[in-house]
């Protein structure tokens, strides 16, 4: 798991993969509850005490023909008894519901892994949707994995006839089958699922019956002698892990969460302006239930008016959110200028996607990185933050509210689709250890003769603070250059030059961290030097890697911008850097422009996740 | 902070320092000083008062207002007024906004911020061209209007202000012009009306459109082409000589002759600003062969958008204690009570 609670040993970390992971795959039709298969699964084996990833991965389309190849949904885990930072290379199991699932994803299965297949779906018609000219389960074709054909459909369907379901309806509850059959393997507890079924079907107890009882058939299946063969029960132990309070959370959630921690620990009212995209909506459905937490939601006509309303809460004095994905995000972006011109805190959350354009909604890629740094007309800069999973998103949401109010500037969250939509185990902080950061409004009228000025500094470069309401001082702003002090509309060269500095050395003046080094020493042959949510990947080829003696350490940037002082000498200290990015080479770039070094990009951009494998074998390259 | 005790206020108490920089005769002149006459009488204070604007010639209008000011981005006044509102529901929120501004760039916010019935006052100020970009026609001009952009004369059709405001789901739809000594009450009572109250100001670019508005504000045109609308009275222009009726066939209005003040017997319609049918066809009526309608066309208050969702907020917290430790501990938990192997 990303967060840093798990210890790890030198076994561990050259066990190739570690032995006692395992990786399974459900993949199905997008009608067929996949996702929801996954999430449970992922909630029992939480609570087994293992430390596990995921990665969901679905269609764009909501109903998506049924048996098609772009229908399938996928949902994919990782869980060990050892630290599991990524959702896994290969998969050890799939289980495919339909020929499409199977097609779609048997490549990625290790060889001599499990495939277990409803082969009550590998009916003509739909051999024919996926375009199998034979049935897989039968030519042959599949001799390289272990293969366990089992009529889920119709095992489902005598499973739940005592409750008198119409067929449709009844085999909807063959994903609990499956998840049944996959608690047994792995030798989980049922009753959180039969309690979460009885408490989501609350209203409709045949439907929570007729699930339960799928689920328990599921089960029995694999208990019974029935299944000789490959399938197997496997025990995997609990992972280590500090002691205290757990739950699972999502990129989304936790997000959302250290938004209004933040926004708690600065005293403020929090305002989300949102507008529906994926994969950002998340954020606005989760803060939406908030409401005594002071926080106010509204969806607005379109992604402008979602900033526009948020930067005109911030100047109200609450504090001013909004959210979106890349398109929405370059909607925004004549609303940024203006948070920064008229220096008003502000925290844009970008939860990645494919693009350009509409690109790829539901996948993921680091590709806005250019976006949030450079992307704004004129000399326009604000803090970057990046998010590297899901518990860390928590402490950068924090941390991004803290920069918007301490140094009154918008600040840009990157987040993508996999960390808002993945779930990991995350130790639930202690509040009581984060200090608070309350702001204060000006309240104080200029006295007799003299005048309010708006933007005069602090020793941060931070202008005051003054919202509508407030006595004796009445003020304007707006996106017209600022006069020093007064704010009065100045179009003089030398005033605009100063002022352009004076946004420029806020910025870099902010209180950034000194870089640490994740894994290795602080300098050497070589760093891999990563952002966002390639953290886990990284991490566990790094480990691997060193593992086996190779000089390389892992360097994973939070603040990329204003980067953290240190990272000049950090990099230099290094004879090589390579910078695996899910886009063209962004950070790569950025960093080549402030440091002169030699960084190498290493690239993957098909919407998925770099697999640890092909970290490694970069860094074996790099230091052959 | 919020000291809602209202105070006794001058016009100049809410002139700021700041050089006016519109062209000398523009109408956005006389529009500022029925402002800040207006300002006064409906006992505003200036530390709760907030200017928001667009870009355009009127979007300056803040900056000479002593009140707090915010000169936003084009055609998104709405967005943060509502931000503002939301906010700080006491605060009092004029938008100020053009044609160009209002209708073409922010013609969606305009719409949204009418529907959702936020209370603020907007003050759309109409002179059919894009007057800081020097000239372009815009989306109010009429058919053939001539301009660097349509050096032949513009083809599109024109939107109508307040057509657009009450078709949007408007409460309250008002008309005036920049010099009009009416402006200051209409201006009142849009700030009585509770919800987003829309008043069209009809406003002369003596530089790129001047005098567009003349066939009706000219003085001796007034009497024959203005037709001012008061709640209870009847509808009644050109000194009481002519008179607004409805003709029942074609169920539209007509201009009745009124002969010796006897406006009952011509059918003439008794002004309800109730009435949303009627205020249809009021915006709908066309200028030439019916005189301009000016005044309140439609008042009928509903509740606003902040009161709805300060009570929504305020429901939904009563008696939770806004715990974060909880909130974060939420969800299905388990407890790791020890290390669970040990090296
Ligand atoms: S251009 Fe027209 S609208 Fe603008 S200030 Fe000059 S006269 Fe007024």
């Amino acid at each position: 798991m990303a967060s840093a609670a798990h210890t790890i040993t030198k076994a561990e970390a050259t066990a190739h993969p570690p032995a006692e992971a395992v990786v399974v795959r459900f993949a199905g039709d997008s009608g067929d509850g996949m996702q929801l298969t996954g999430g449970q699964f992922t909630l029992s084996t939480a609570l087994a005490g293992n430390d596990l990833a995921t990665f969901p991965d679905f269609p764009a389309e909501i109903r998506a023909p049924q048996g098609t190849l772009f229908g399938v949904s996928a949902f994919q885990i990782n869980f060990g008894s050892t630290a599991i930072e990524t959702a896994g290379d290969a998969p050890d199991v799939l289980v495919a519901m339909n020929p499409a699932a199977l097609k779609t994803n048997v490549d990625a299965l290790k060889p001599g892994g499990l495939i277990i297949a409803d082969e009550g779906e590998f009916g003509d018609r739909n051999l024919a949707k996926a375009k199998y000219d034979a049935n897989p389960l039968d030519d042959g074709s599949l001799a390289k994995w272990q293969l366990m054909k089992l009529d889920i459909s119709a095992l489902t369907l005598e499973a739940v006839k005592p409750f008198g379901l119409g067929k449709k309806e009844a085999l909807r509850c063959k994903n609990m089958w499956t998840l049944g059959l996959a608690l047994w393997m792995f030798d989980r507890d049922r009753q959180p699922i039969v309690d979460w079924l009885k408490a989501k079907f609350a209203k409709l107890p045949d439907i929570a019956e007729a699930n339960i009882a799928a689920l328990n058939a599921g089960h029995a299946y694999g208990e019974t002698a029935e299944l000789a063969g490959p399938m197997q029960k496997v025990s995997i132990a609990a992972a280590p892990t500090e002691p205290g309070l757990y739950r699972t959370v999502t990129g989304a959630e936790s997000i959302s969460l250290g938004l209004v921690a933040g926004a708690q620990l600065a005293g403020l009212k929090l305002f989300f302006g949102g507008y529906p995209i994926t994969p950002a909506s998340a954020i606005l459905h989760h803060l939406a239930r908030l409401k005594e937490f002071g926080v106010t939601t509204f969806q607005a006509e379109d992604e402008i008016a979602a900033i526009c309303a948020s930067i005109g809460a911030s100047y109200a004095g609450q504090l001013g959110i909004t959210s979106s994905s890349g398109p929405g995000i370059a909607l925004k972006t004549e609303a940024m200028g203006l948070a920064i011109m008229t220096e008003l805190p502000l925290v844009i959350v970008n939860s990645q996607r494919g693009g350009p354009s509409t690109g790829l909604p539901t996948k993921t890629e680091q590709s806005d990185l250019y976006q949030a740094v450079y992307g704004r007309n004129g000399d326009a800069p604000l803090p970057v933050i990046a998010a590297r999973s899901p518990a860390d998103a928590f402490d950068c949401a924090i941390e991004a509210v803290r920069i918007a109010t301490t140094y009154m500037t918008p600040v840009m969250l990157l987040t993508d689709g996999y960390i808002a939509n993945a779930a990991e185990p995350w130790k639930v902080p202690d509040m009581a250890g984060y200090a608070p950061f309350p702001v204060s409004f000006m309240t104080d009228a200029p006295g007799e003769g003299e005048a309010f000025m708006p933007y005069a500094r602090d020793e941060k470069l931070a202008r005051p603070w003054a919202i509508p309401g407030t006595p004796g001082l009445m003020h304007r702003i707006g996106g017209i250059e600022k006069a020093e002090g007064t704010g009065n509309i100045d179009y003089a060269p030398e005033n605009h030059a100063r002022m352009t500095e004076i946004r420029r050395d806020k910025i870099l003046g902010v209180d950034v961290p000194d870089q640490d080094i994740e894994v290795g020493e602080a300098g050497g042959r070589l760093a891999i030097v990563g952002w966002g949510s390639t953290y886990g990947p990284i991490l566990q080829a790094v480990r691997r890697a060193r593992a086996k003696g190779l000089d390389v350490s892992h360097i994973h940037i939070r603040h990329i911008w204003p980067l953290p002082k240190n990272m000049a000498v950090l990099l230099r200290s290094f004879e090589h850097i390579i910078v695996p990015e899910m886009n063209t080479g962004q950070l790569k770039t950025l960093l080549r422009d402030q440091y002169l070094v030699d960084a190498k990009p290493l690239n993957k951009v098909s919407g998925q996740p770099f697999m640890i494998a092909e970290i490694e074998a970069a860094i074996e390259k790099a230091l052959a | 902070m919020n000291d809602m005790t209202p105070i006794v206020t001058a016009p100049k108490d809410w002139e700021t320092d700041q050089e006016v920089r519109w062209c000398p005769g523009c109408g956005d002149y006389a529009i500022l000083k029925a402002v800040q006459r207006t300002m006064p009488e409906i006992g505003g204070t200036p530390a709760n008062t907030v200017f928001v604007s667009g870009i355009g010639c009127s979007s300056r209008f803040p900056y000479y207002m002593e009140t707090y000011g915010f000169h936003t981005i084009h055609g998104r006044a709405p967005a943060f007024a509502t931000g503002i509102k939301l906010a700080n529901p006491e605060l009092d929120v004029w938008l100020v906004t053009g044609d160009g501004d209002g209708l073409s760039i922010g013609g969606n916010h305009t719409m949204h911020v009418l529907r959702r019935n936020l209370d603020t006052q907007i003050l759309l100020f109409n002179n059919e061209i894009y007057g800081l970009t020097k000239g372009q026609y815009s989306p109010t001009s009429r058919e053939g209007t001539r301009s660097p952009s349509t050096p032949f004369g513009s083809v599109d059709h024109p939107a109508r202000p307040c057509a657009f405001a009450l078709g949007s789901g408007g409460r309250f739809v008002a008309r005036a012009y920049d010099v009009s000594k009416q402006l200051p009450d209409v201006l009142k009572a849009a700030h009585a009306h509770k919800g987003a109250a829309f008043i069209e100001i009809f406003q002369n670019c003596i530089v790129y459109n001047a005098d567009v508005f003349a066939e009706f504000t000219d003085k001796k045109n007034a009497s024959s082409h203005q037709l001012w609308l008061t709640d209870g009275e009847p509808m009644l222009f050109e000194k009481g000589a002519k008179g607004i009726a409805l003709d029942r066939e074609a169920l539209q209005l007509k201009v009745v002759d009124v002969v010796d003040g006897d406006w009952q017997g011509a059918g003439v319609i008794v002004h309800d600003v109730k009435n949303r049918a009627v205020a249809h066809m009021l915006v709908e009526m066309r200028f030439g062969p019916f005189p301009m309608a000016l005044g309140v066309l439609y008042d009928d208050p509903h509740p606003t958008f902040e009161s709805a969702v300060v009570a929504q907020n305020r429901e939904l917290s009563e008696g939770k204690t806004p715990d974060l430790q909880a909130l974060v501990s939420k969800g299905q938990t388990w407890m790791v009570e020890k290390e669970p192997r040990t090296e």
